[in-house]
């Protein structure tokens, strides 16, 4: 099914979704860069209550359930776009500082052929964009990982993670905001509170914040 | 108004209309599984729709009374006791100090709410004093010894006739839509989605009501796929690789990598949280 009216960034061919749910939509982008630029100008609308991006999508859900699809993704392309979007330079910057003594460090250089160093030398290169949040309590997924990095999950998930443990999976990378079950690849051990149920908003980072991961010492 | 745990079942929780608005943020909806018990409990007192009550899985819980309390049952069928005589569910019941309120073991359903006038007093996180039992969120779930308090949520009339209980079906029957990954489905799946019998898997929770049947096979443009990650919401139907559905429930996770073929209808859900392991039920496109 596809809109035909003009998509918010200017595109010709409008924007290709699918019902979701009995109100909501899923809007399916070309690429991460286009699902934040839509999520920075629908989230806080008061057109929408729901709106939470995925990797090539973005699901919305009207505050009034009886806007049509149609009408909602029509309206969703009108509404102005924002700059401050996809890991722009204007999102904010967090600096996560990180030991690099994860208990698969060692697997995760055997999987790629590399040394230890090389593999810390490059996770903690890069300047990561959150694609978004998910799983419970705000797990960050962060994009840009080095695609030399990029190995399988465990095959059985860890029954406990510890929180604040720096970890990659499915091409991601993240930082387990609770002590949870977890299958990815564990490099490190950071201190950051991700999560404060106390804070309004409760996570630190939001979708197209930037994260670096900087090592340190014990 | 206020009460004093002094036996709790498997799980016993406060709930309210949940958290909205906050998947973006990594934060599941969460509250009452089953909405329209939970404000039926609500309408009787004549208290806020955002109240919030007890959900009461499986029941066997008992109460010892402190204070005057006006109190309400609904949902699953399981015996109510005050000091040992039966009380009726839907029904406004009038507590007095000392008095012990006893729930039995649902005979049919899964979730029962006991709803105080004022509603259940908690500390309200993030808009809501739902606990979320995937994130461990809002208030931690009811133990032995724990006080519960009414609040002073605004109160209307409460409604003193007894509202009928409406029997349940021995084979229920969830009302579904499409899901945005309906087209994963191979045509075989499509007629086995619907026409098929569904049991419940004992590992469901508030987080997902698993199905054993039929193996649901993928399209074969779709086979061997991997979804890119996006929005879980209550209700979508999950098809994990090995073709045994899971109906997401209000604790789900806000994204996931597995395609959703169908979502339940809101109308639906209530009968969705009733489901106990090993029952059969159907799907319904409509």
């Amino acid at each position: 099914m596809v809109d035909e009216s003009p998509s918010h960034n200017g595109a010709s061919t409008g924007l290709a979704w699918r019902p979701y749910g009995e109100h909501g939509v899923l809007i399916e982008c070309h690429d991460l860069k286009e699902v934040h630029a839509l999520f920075r100008s629908v989230c806080g609308s008061d057109l929408v209550e729901e709106c939470v991006p995925g990797a090539q999508t973005l699901f919305v859900r009207p505050r009034d359930p009886a806007t049509s699809s149609a009408e909602l993704v029509h309206r969703i392309t009108s509404l102005p776009a924002k700059s401050d979007s996809f890991g722009d330079g204007e999102r904010p910057l967090h600096v996560v500082d990180v030991v690099y003594d994860g208990v698969d460090l060692d697997d995760v250089a055997a999987l790629t052929a590399m040394s230890v160093e090389e593999v810390v030398r490059r996770h903690a290169a890069p300047t990561y964009t959150v694609a978004f949040l998910g799983f419970s309590r705000a797990f960050p997924y962060l994009v840009g990982l080095d695609p030399a990095l990029v190995v399988p999950r465990l095959e059985s998930p860890r029954p406990s993670v510890p929180a604040g443990s720096v970890a990659m999976g499915a091409g991601f990378t993240g930082i387990y905001p609770a002590s949870t079950p977890g299958g990815w690849r564990l490099l490190g051990r950071s201190r950051v509170t991700l999560f404060d149920e106390g804070r309004d908003p409760p996570g630190l980072l939001a979708p197209g914040d930037r994260v670096r991961f900087q090592a340190v010492r014990p | 108004m206020t009460l004093v745990v002094r036996r709790c079942g498997p799980m016993l929780t406060v709930q309210d209309r949940g958290r909205r608005g906050r998947a973006h943020e990594g934060i599941a909806r969460a509250g009452a599984f089953d909405h329209r018990c939970a404000s039926l409990a609500n309408r009787l007192l004549g208290n806020d729709p955002d109240a919030a009550v007890l959900e009461i899985l499986l029941g066997s819980c008992a109460f010892d009374v402190l204070d005057p309390t006006t109190a309400v049952i609904t949902g699953a069928i399981l015996p109510i006791l005050v000091n040992g005589l039966d009380a009726s569910p839907n029904h406004v019941l009038e507590l007095r100090r000392g008095d012990r309120l006893e729930l039995g073991s649902a005979t049919d359903g899964l979730r029962a709410y006991l709803a105080l006038r004022g509603g259940v007093d908690a500390p309200m996180v993030l808009g809501s004093r739902s606990y979320d039992s995937l994130g461990k969120i809002g208030p931690p779930p009811l133990a032995v010894g724990d006080v519960v308090r009414a609040g002073l949520s605004r109160s209307g009339e409460a409604w003193f006739e007894p509202v009928p209980v409406r029997p349940r079906p021995a084979l229920p029957t969830i009302d579904i839509v499409e899901g945005p990954r309906y087209d994963w489905l191979s045509a075989q799946a499509r007629l086995d989605l619907t026409q098929g019998r569904w049991i419940v898997d004992p590992a469901s929770d508030r987080t997902g009501v698993r199905l054993r049947g039929d193996v649901l096979t993928r399209a074969a443009e779709h086979a061997g796929r991997e979804l890119a990650t996006e929005a879980m919401i209550p209700g979508a139907i999950q098809l994990p690789s090995n073709g045994q559905p899971i109906v997401l429930g209000p604790d789900c996770g806000t994204t996931g990598g597995y395609p959703v073929v169908g979502v339940v209808r809101e109308r639906s859900m209530p009968d969705l949280a009733q489901l106990r392991p090993g029952q059969h039920v159907r799907l319904r496109l409509r």
